[in-house]
């Protein structure tokens, strides 16, 4: 796991491409099997190194696909970004310790999950479809409006364009 | 891409697969690790490939677009019609226990339906976002 | 240190995407920095889940320590509402490329400026004739 966290450092830097996101998903799925959510790690091969970049490259090809050179000196993100990243670590430390088993995350609610009540052995199925059905049909109405949202943005128009540059 | 023979077998080949993959990543999905979301996505995912490879145009003639449309609101449609059968057989919305004399199997078939309803609608949604880019790219050009 | 180790992996992460999406004027660069945002936040989760020596939550006789469930059952939602909303957002982005023939923020800026400026100027001049 940590190689694979270390890799995953390496990768950020070169952010440029597409592609490189595209592995960079793909070992983040890894890290997810070696962290146990073998589910997550699927839907995230499948999504990640999949589906999104098709459609990053799709978009890609319907716009320009290099990038102009940035007009600002990248200071003010990057501090900005380090100063918000010191605060967040200093506030990690107050978390508890990594694979602690008396953290509050393993002692609230998950040991119901895993009595098993609803007889399914696999505890995240279970949940997602019956502990937390509301969530689920929630989440799924949202992807289903992200795609009826989709649908309305791109569909094509019976050619009425509308001119944005200064009509005089 | 159209004429690259070693793609198009490895594609033949494997996209059987990977159809194959997802349903049982479906239906297994109780007792491995699986489910609406996964097999939902594996499914688009190996149809997109498909795509990839022959050409949108053979795919849509596959999996038309109307299809994808259906998919699209039946999936919500199956999975709001799980809590209301839960409703009329005199149960809570999305309470599976009733769905079944016995409380347990109940469990099942309630998560059974919502993981299909899922599904459907996870692949047809990813399908149609795939065709929204796709037919798009072809008329800039 | 050690056993902070993830959660200082996960900030460098989402930082980095914090950066991509601050400092990038590319509307498709913003969209990447974002979704590296949202995969730090997936290992955010389902880090403090894991139990060491714990398996997969899949129940079976032999083991009987396994990982939380829980926080894997939100990512595996979130996942794939994050790949819908970030199609909608490239969706958004192929049709400001159609509007305004670019994706830069600046540019899109300065188009816009030009617009205005030329609008009140035409206001003007037709408000004094």
């Amino acid at each position: 796991m940590a190689l694979s966290v270390l890799v995953l450092m390496r990768e950020r830097n070169l952010f440029a491409a597409v592609v490189l996101f595209g592995i960079y998903s793909f070992l983040m799925a890894t890290v997810l099997v070696a962290l146990d959510a073998v589910d997550v790690a699927m839907t995230e091969a499948a999504v990640g190194a999949g589906i999104s970049t098709v459609l990053l490259l799709g978009a890609l090809l319907l716009c320009k696909s290099e990038e102009a050179k940035p007009a600002h000196r990248p200071w003010l993100p990057l501090t900005v970004a380090i100063s918000t990243g010191a605060l967040l670590v200093y506030g990690a430390f107050g978390l508890p310790d990594f694979s602690d088993p008396q953290a509050p995350i393993h002692r609230h609610v998950a040991p119901r999950y895993m009595q098993n009540e609803v007889d399914v052995p696999n505890v995240v199925t279970a949940v997602l479809a019956s502990f937390r059905g509301y969530d689920t049909l929630g989440e799924t109405t949202v992807v289903f409006t992200a795609g009826a949202g989709i649908i309305a943005l791109l569909r094509r128009r019976k050619k009425v364009i509308v001119e944005h540059e200064g009509n005089p | 891409m159209m004429h690259d023979l070693v793609l198009r077998v490895v594609a033949k080949l494997l996209i059987p697969f990977i159809l194959l993959f997802a349903l049982y990543v479906q239906f297994h999905g109780d007792f491995g690790p699986g489910g609406g979301f996964q097999a939902g996505t594996i499914f688009a995912a190996g149809i997109i490939f498909y795509g990839l490879i022959f050409g949108v145009d053979h795919t849509r003639s596959v999996v038309p677009d109307c299809v994808v449309e259906t998919m699209l609101a039946a999936g919500v449609l199956i999975y709001a019609g799980v809590g209301v059968a839960g409703l009329l057989l005199g149960g809570n919305y999305l309470d599976y226990f009733v769905l079944d004399h016995n409380p347990v199997h109940g469990q099942h078939r309630g998560i059974f339906w919502v993981e299909i309803g899922v599904f459907v609608t996870v692949a047809g949604v990813m399908l149609k976002i795939f065709y929204m880019f796709a037919s798009r790219g072809r008329t800039e050009e | 240190m050690l056993e902070h180790f993830s959660y200082i992996i996960t900030v460098f992460l989402m930082m980095a995407g914090l950066f991509i999406v601050i400092a990038r004027g590319n509307l498709i660069k913003k969209m990447i920095g974002l979704s590296v945002f949202q995969t730090s936040v997936y290992l955010l989760y389902i880090a403090p889940g894991k139990l060491l020596g714990g398996t997969a939550p899949i129940l079976a006789k032999q083991f009987t320590t396994y990982s939380n469930p829980l926080p894997h059952v939100l990512i595996l939602t979130a996942i794939v509402v994050g790949v819908a909303t970030l199609a909608l957002g490239l969706a958004l982005a192929v049709r400001i490329r159609e509007a305004y023939g670019t994706i830069e923020e600046d540019e899109i800026l300065t188009l816009n400026h030009t617009v205005e400026a030329a609008e009140a100027q035409h206001a003007e001049a037709r408000g004094g004739s």
